[in-house]
């Protein structure tokens, strides 16, 4: 007899759907997931990110553990795609059932998986710098917010360079609402915002903005420009014979390995504001930056803000576990929030009971020959902008981002 | 009738597959984790999606390599209905008639422009980009329709779950996976019939030969339309279970969705429908698979078995299996093997 | 007054970069009627070729004049061996056999490359027109091209190379009949395709960098102003980026980027509408 083809396919229709990847791991090690972009455009971004919790979660292993149980990382990948950071997002919490989610680099990410973590209520970290105002209980925020960061760097700006500002801008979330942050303190600080444009991610064709900051003449350009395409920006600049002509500030520069890939001749002279500078000069820092290229070789990743952060993150949440002495959501949350202070590399980093954020020290470095020089520390800047508008404490079930108006 | 006849009809698949589609209804919600539960009804939105362009390109001979389009405007539609009404039933029927709109006026101007072969590919994949990019710059405040932010590179995160009719509750993943089911079986069922209907036969004659059927009598300009119009509304059905089970964002538009959908068709086979969805989801979980792993780039992997597919299998795997099965049944009918194998 | 001169010196420079990435598609899809979908790669390829070449010493414009398109056209050789001539006269298997290649090699140059972006600086210096200061890069590139579209006009036109190239593409069972082997024909059709995308790749890693998903912003861009060219290779893409090159950055500098690209892209659309063959499937019929 003769079976016919599709009958036989469709029998098999739904044989698919059978549940595929289950493993087992060692029953008593405490699960926390990781995810972060380590292939996909995003990749610059993740790999040190990576590499830093990897050493922070080592270094609890190493002391012990966390209840005298191992910790372990199951690391996935979403590829720079924000649907598989959801379908990730997913297994960890209700498969995986992880202790702690680390993820997000993006604002897009982290908005979504933030919701899906809450959903299934999975304690979630975001340690990479953004624009502020995420205000949720079940979510901590380990980087910097534009009050910390802009708010020192504007004032320097203005007072050094002059009142006319020009912002380049990322046109997505980021880019818009610190564009905004610039806005305000460029104000504040005395200084007028000329005219502030917005790029694309895939944009790298700058000439015509570079033509039209030479006909408005500024006094200081404000770059909060993301990602390898954005980099073009800076090429273009020094080949029309501009670089060093108008000082350039910068919140994002850096952040994406920006002044190793440049040439000197093409970043030398920016100046940036973060939480960390692998440059920065502390016994703190360089025990650190030595466990780490010892633990990574010399040609490890250049350790970013985003990095050093989510290595806080780790020990913040380390912190919570230890003080609950339970990985129960509730109580680690609670546990965490009544204080917790990490000696991190770039200074201390305390969590803000009231809004999930961190009060750090904020420096300014520039560029020379591939590295940051330090030019100014500004010492536990609290995360002000989210605490205008958040308040955890007297109202728990907040979950929601603010957005400057 | 013979249970040969009635497979030729079409009649035992579409049965089939409603049985396979009802055991996986009754069976799956309480016997699968959640997780397998929420993928799975990721992997059936794009399922649709594949039927979407395995109507328009294996039947209707319409290369269209911005299908993603209107999948990313049956999901855009959706959020923005969704979110200004509260209503989610009557959002669901704009994310099917939005996309079926825009196509009517599009076709319009490319079928009675007398556009074909890789223009008309052309100019669909501009259309997509079109989308990608001002979509991609509406990351400012002012961007909004109504109450619906539309959110640049972020899209919209807060894109509002389906509901159940005429009540204001959210469906439980359960739910969704249900109706994704029934989704994906009713559009199988929907283009198996329309194959076989005159209105088929017709589209299927002008894919065969274009000017053969007009001189028949059929408006082939019109026939190419409807099913283009068809197809993109089934294309917003998709974008819609797409942005109930991840959210509502630009890249629904970009040139990788648009690729994507066209290698599951590829893969799966032209001309045939169970293949694409089958690839689909092999496709979707070897990406999932290879990004927890992370031995290899999945880039390499994916373009190998397109490779591979396009100069080895070049039918797809639903014939080349039917072929390799027919073999395998005439080895021990006794039959000679040559002859009517393969094809 | 200066102002007006500088968008004009921009529109130039647009005009000579469009060129560049399209020509090699032009020259793959025009005589051979492959999609290459691996074009972004190819040019990707040829701009790590160049910052290598820079990185082992090599002089800058040896490394983007010379390595680049070398490589690049090597690899095409194998590309064309090993997958492209399965598929001939399978138009859309051609296609998505390229759209597997361009994945598989923006996956080994991640991994073997690393994804973080590369660059050189620009070899030459800048130059004033008033107030404005203006990179003096972009007119080498538009010079370039007028080079490379002029001399192939020249091959196609008026050597015994280019008529056997043209006849094949014409009707290659009779070109077959008259003792010209297609294979070969198709064979360096393609490694020339190949190197010059690399040449572009070469060139613009001065100005964009280089970077392993970088081919996808040029892909869509370059088979558009291909396809808006029409049938002749050399002079319908020349065409096609003149015009195309002038809406982008003419709407850039009134509005944003993104509208210039969207400007670029309906331009586009409503030309294949009124002209369904491209430009010069309609006006210099017959011009290679």
């Amino acid at each position: 007899m003769k079976i016919n083809r599709r009958l036989f396919l469709g029998g098999t229709a739904m044989a698919l759907t059978a549940p595929w990847v289950n493993r087992a791991f060692a029953a008593d090690d405490i699960m926390i997931a990781s995810i972060y972009d380590l292939s996909g455009g995003l990749e610059i971004y993740g790999q040190p990110i990576d590499a830093c919790l990897d050493l922070a979660v080592s270094e609890l292993n190493d002391a012990g553990g966390l209840l005298g149980r191992k910790v372990k990382v199951q690391k996935y990948d979403p590829q720079s795609n924000i649907q598989l950071y959801t379908q990730f997002a997913t297994e960890a919490a209700t498969s995986l059932k992880a202790s702690a989610v680390f993820g997000g680099i993006t604002s897009a990410s982290r908005e979504a998986i933030r919701p899906l973590l809450g959903r299934y209520q999975t304690l979630y970290f975001y340690s990479p710098l953004y624009e502020g105002g995420v205000c949720d209980r079940n979510t901590f925020l380990t980087g910097s917010t534009p009050s910390q960061t802009i708010g020192q760097l504007m004032p320097f700006a203005v007072k050094n360079f002059g009142k006319k500002v020009y912002v380049l801008a990322a046109d997505y979330n980021y880019g818009q609402i610190s564009a905004k942050w610039v806005r305000d303190y460029t104000g504040k600080a005395g200084g007028e915002v000329i005219a502030a444009e917005f790029f694309p991610l895939d944009v790298t064709d700058f000439s015509a903005a570079i033509q039209k900051i030479q006909r408005d003449k500024p006094d200081v350009i404000y770059t909060l420009l993301v990602g390898g395409n954005h980099m073009s920006f800076f090429r273009q600049w020094a080949a029309a014979g501009m670089a060093g002509k108008i000082p350039i500030v910068s919140t994002s520069f850096g952040g994406g390995n920006e002044h190793i890939v440049l040439t000197p001749a093409e970043s030398d002279g920016v100046m940036a504001a973060f939480g960390y500078f692998q440059e920065i000069k502390s016994p703190a820092n360089d025990a650190f930056v030595k466990r780490y290229h010892q633990k990574f070789g010399d040609k490890a990743p250049y350790v970013t803000e985003h990095a050093s952060a989510t290595y806080n993150a780790v020990h913040h949440w380390a912190n919570g576990v230890r003080k609950a002495n339970s990985l129960d959501r509730m109580a680690v949350i609670e546990a965490i929030e009544s204080g917790s202070t990490v000696a991190g590399p770039g200074g201390p980093s305390t969590i803000d009971p009231k809004t999930h954020h961190c009060a750090t020290d904020v420096h300014i470095g520039r560029v020379k020959n591939h590295s940051f020089e330090i030019l100014e520390s500004f010492p536990n800047q609290p995360p002000a902008d989210t605490a205008a508008v958040c308040n955890l404490a007297a109202n728990p079930n907040d979950n929601q981002q603010y957005v400057i108006q | 009738m013979t249970v040969m006849a009635l497979s030729r009809s079409g009649g035992v698949h579409v049965a089939l597959a409603a049985l396979a589609a009802l055991a996986g209804i009754v069976i799956l919600p309480n016997a699968a984790p959640l997780y397998t539960l929420i993928n799975v009804t990721l992997y059936m939105s794009m399922g649709v999606f594949a039927l979407s362009l395995a109507l328009l390109w294996g039947y209707g001979g319409i290369l269209c390599f911005g299908q993603s389009a209107f999948f990313g405007l049956g999901a855009y539609a959706y959020a923005v209905a969704a979110i200004n009404f509260g209503d989610t039933t009557l959002a669901a029927v704009f994310a099917i008639g939005v996309p079926a709109l825009f196509a009517a006026g599009l076709g319009y101007f490319l079928f009675y422009g007398r556009l074909s072969d890789v223009y008309l590919g052309v100019i669909t994949l501009t259309v997509t980009l079109i989308f990608f990019k001002l979509i991609n710059s509406t990351g400012g405040d002012a961007w909004r329709i109504g109450a619906a932010r539309l959110g640049g590179f972020n899209g919209i995160p807060t894109t509002p779950l389906l509901t159940i009719p005429f009540t204001r509750i959210p469906m439980s993943p359960a739910q969704m996976f249900i109706f994704a089911a029934i989704s994906l079986f009713s559009t199988y069922a929907l283009c198996k019939g329309l194959i076989v209907t005159r209105f088929g036969r017709a589209v299927i004659a002008v894919r065969e030969n274009e000017m053969r059927a007009e001189l028949l009598g059929y408006n082939a300009r019109r026939l190419k339309l409807a099913v283009f119009v068809i197809s993109a509304g089934i294309a917003g059905l998709a974008g819609l279970l797409f942005a109930n089970s991840v959210f509502v964002s630009p890249t629904m538009f970009s040139l990788s969705m648009a690729a994507q959908v066209l290698i599951w068709v590829v893969v799966g086979g032209l001309g045939t429908l169970f293949g694409p969805v089958a690839a689909c989801f092999a496709l979707q979980i070897a990406t999932a698979v290879l990004g927890k792993l992370g031995i290899v780039d999945p880039n390499i992997v994916l373009g190998l078995v397109l490779i591979i597919f396009v100069v080895f299998v070049p039918g797809g795997i639903q014939p080349a299996f039917a072929a390799l099965l027919h073999r395998l049944m005439d080895i021990r009918a006794d039959r000679p093997v040559a002859g009517e194998v393969a094809r | 007054m200066d102002y007006f001169l500088v968008v004009l010196f921009q529109i130039a420079g647009t005009v000579g970069n469009l060129a560049l990435i399209s020509v090699g598609l032009a020259v793959i899809f025009g005589m051979m009627r492959v999609i290459n979908l691996a074009h972004g790669e190819f040019i990707m390829l040829g701009g790590f070729a160049a910052i290598f070449g820079v990185q082992a010493g090599i002089n800058i414009w040896i490394a983007m004049l010379v390595v680049a398109p070398l490589s690049v056209a090597f690899l095409g050789i194998v590309v064309e061996r090993l997958i492209m001539r399965r598929l001939y006269g399978r138009m859309v298997d051609t296609m998505l056999a390229s759209w597997g290649l361009s994945l598989l090699l923006i996956g080994l140059a991640t991994t073997f490359f690393g994804n973080r972006v590369v660059g050189i600086a620009a070899p030459v210096g800048s130059f004033q027109i008033g107030t404005y200061s203006l990179g003096a890069y972009d007119f080498v590139l538009t010079g370039i091209a007028l080079a490379v579209f002029s001399s192939g006009y020249a091959l196609l036109r008026f050597t015994p190379a280019g008529l056997i190239a043209r006849a094949t593409m014409q009707n290659r069972e009779m070109a077959s009949s008259l003792g010209i082997e297609p294979a070969r024909v198709y064979a360096i059709t393609f490694a020339i395709g190949a190197g010059l995308s690399g040449l572009a790749g070469g060139l613009l890693a001065p100005i964009s960098g280089v970077l392993p998903t970088m081919g996808v912003a040029y892909v869509a861009k370059a088979f558009i102003t291909v396809i808006t060219g029409g049938a002749s290779v050399i002079t319908g893409t020349a065409l096609s980026s003149v015009l195309l090159g002038s809406i982008n950055t003419v709407s850039t500098f009134l509005t944003t980027p993104v509208i210039g690209d969207v400007a670029l892209l309906l331009a586009a659309t409503i030309f294949l509408r009124i002209l369904p063959t491209g430009i010069t499937g309609r006006i210099f019929k017959g011009a290679p």
